[in-house]
């Protein structure tokens, strides 16, 4: 099978970057391919490589065009993308707490509306998700995760919203989320967790990494509160499953 | 040492330097100064690494006072009058305040940002060595957050170098060139072409995370949604409404949106500092001539301590005046404070 591999195709990012793309959709075995791509160029540097930023079906590699040029990389690249996937490791889990509905979770009655069914039975489908973190973008910590339940694909708002809370646990598409920051979204809002995934100041700064699998469980809005005070003094509330 | 105060300031300033790299991959944007050259031509005056921290002024005013001491500082980037108690300072020199002496910077005349740099650079504490202030992130030092009046800093004391002019080459006024990619093909030929080929405009309502670009609507050939994926500085995208954004600095690490082009590294100083309003144009690039171009980019900002200038230039001119008789006049067109003017290239 390794050998039969489809090559990425290698999509120009401007002068000094370039997209290292698996697949146009999300595809668990891209994301498998990105992340395996991403150690390999950790494990073994190539000269003139900035970073490289895992995304759902592509890593984007940053690059010095004083140090090594689009094609000698591009080739570089391909030859490493090339590789056989290495045995899948155990990936560290993550259960993150979430206090759905209500002023915490706004669209969490519009949602079940929409999917004919009721708050508590969405709770349990999500709640019932395995998922892995497969990128981590567009503002610190936000943690995209695969895995969502097919029966609770819908399209993103119409609208997005300018500003959703710190914490917000959403919906959007066939992607779930972890966002850490107040930010712009247009994802469903099902909920908030007190669980920080980016905090300065505190070990480690970023708690989720590419490759890690979370599970959620649900507290009521008064654990919410306690729990939201101690993240805030540095605690990281999420529990670790070692397997 | 001494204190640098933020007399007053307007809104989108704030301390930058050459960015926070390392941590795109946990969504954590790399920020910095949206002029590279020009941060780096005003460090270059007063004696700092190229890429330290400097005050980056927005489009608006300025006014510093320097406190305790003498402070020396250099102002390049986006032009604008300033002066220091009516003694008019030249953009590309550095100069020294005397304790208790205010320079102040007007608005911008063309393009948008400033950059003030201080001598000894500012003081504060590094997050993934950067001080660039990311205020979504909260990051940034010693204020994470664009900088108000009262906000100070604490300096070195001036060193009483003498002051330098720097000679940066005149600014293109050219498109802007670009890239075609990642997602070029999300496009027909004929939107491809109408974005090469219309006139923009860059919306009032861009700020240091993205240039939203006034003109006619880009459509999209399969929709607008894509999956997330990486971002760069000069990144456009075009989201659904058909106006395309130039992703800046402040830019999420990942976006949904199909990205045409990407402005190429040795242009998106020169984006940055086209002002709101002043129409443009975009040109495709190979990818050889971006890649040559941002070498030759780099060469020019390693290279600017080979255009720092000294003043003494222009006293051997006033000695050479003098020869020729006319050494009244010429003397105290320097002497009587309008030596910045005279400097001003």
């Amino acid at each position: 099978m390794a050998a039969t591999l489809p090559p990425p195709r290698l999509l120009p990012s401007g002068d000094s970057a370039v997209t290292v793309e698996f697949s146009r959709t999300i595809d668990e075995d891209a994301n498998q391919r990105v992340l395996a791509l991403d150690k390999a160029l950790a494990a073994s540097p190539v000269d003139g490589i900035t970073e490289s930023v895992p995304t759902y079906r592509s890593l984007l590699v940053h690059y010095d065009p004083g140090k090594i040029g689009f094609d000698t990389l591009g080739e570089k690249l391909l030859a490493l993308a090339s590789q056989p996937l290495p045995p899948a490791t155990t990936a560290r889990r993550w259960r993150i707490p979430v206090a759905y509905g209500g002023e915490h979770g706004i669209d969490l009655e519009d949602v079940a509306k929409a999917l004919n069914t009721t708050p508590d039975d969405i709770v349990a489908r999500h709640v019932a998700g395995d998922y892995k973190v497969a990128m981590i973008g567009f503002t610190p910590g936000w943690s995209y995760l695969s895995g969502l339940d097919k029966s609770l694909h819908m399209p993103r708002r119409q609208n997005p919203r300018l500003l959703t809370p710190a914490g917000t646990i959403s919906i959007g598409g066939i992607q779930a989320g972890i966002q850490c920051l107040a930010a712009p979204s247009g994802w469903h809002l099902l909920g908030r967790t007190p669980v920080r995934t980016y905090q300065l100041h505190r070990n480690p700064t970023f708690l989720t990494e590419p490759g890690d699998r979370v599970t959620f469980f649900a507290i009521d809005h008064k654990t919410f509160e306690e729990q939201d005070r101690a993240a805030e003094a540095g605690e990281i509330v999420a529990e670790q499953v070692v397997a | 040492m001494s204190r640098l105060v933020v007399a007053s300031i307007g809104p989108a300033s704030s301390v930058q330097d050459g960015g926070r790299l390392g941590a795109q991959r946990y969504g954590l944007t790399p920020s910095g100064a949206m002029d590279r050259l020009a941060l780096a031509a005003a460090n270059c005056l007063v004696g700092n690494e190229l890429f330290a921290a400097a005050v980056e002024i927005g489009p608006f005013g300025a006014a510093f006072t320097a406190r305790d001491g003498a402070v020396r500082v250099a102002i390049a980037g986006a032009p604008r009058n300033a002066d220091i108690a009516g003694r008019p300072v030249a953009m590309d020199t550095s100069v020294t305040l005397k304790d208790g002496e205010t320079l102040t910077l007007g608005f911008a005349r063309g393009g948008a940002f400033t950059y003030l740099a201080i001598e000894g650079g500012i003081k504060g504490e590094p997050v993934f060595g950067s001080l660039a202030v990311n205020a979504r992130a909260g990051l940034g030092s010693p204020y994470p957050r664009p900088l108000q009046a009262g906000d100070e800093f604490t300096v070195d004391a001036a060193s009483g170098a003498p002051e330098l002019r720097i000679e940066l080459p005149q600014p293109s006024s050219g498109p802007i060139r670009v890239v075609m990619g990642p997602q070029d093909d999300e496009f027909d030929d004929a939107n491809k072409a109408l974005f090469l080929n219309s006139e923009w405009k860059i919306s009032a309502t861009s700020d240091r995370m993205g240039y939203r670009l006034e003109g006619p609507a880009i459509k999209h050939l399969h929709g607008h949604n894509i999956v997330s994926d990486g971002t760069v500085n000069g990144s456009i995208q075009v989201p659904g409404n058909g106006a395309p954004i130039a992703l800046m600095m402040d830019r999420g690490t990942s976006g949904g949106y199909p990205k045409i082009a990407t402005v190429i590294t040795a242009d998106v100083g020169r984006l940055a500092q086209t002002s709101a309003g002043t129409a443009f144009r975009f040109k495709q690039v190979t990818m050889a001539e971006a890649q040559d171009e941002a070498r030759k980019f780099a060469q020019l900002i390693r290279n600017l301590p080979d255009r720092l200038r000294s003043f003494d230039a222009v006293e051997l001119n006033i000695e050479a005046l003098q020869d020729a008789n006319v050494a009244g006049y010429a003397v105290s067109a320097v002497d009587a404070g309008t030596w910045q003017v005279i400097a001003e290239p």
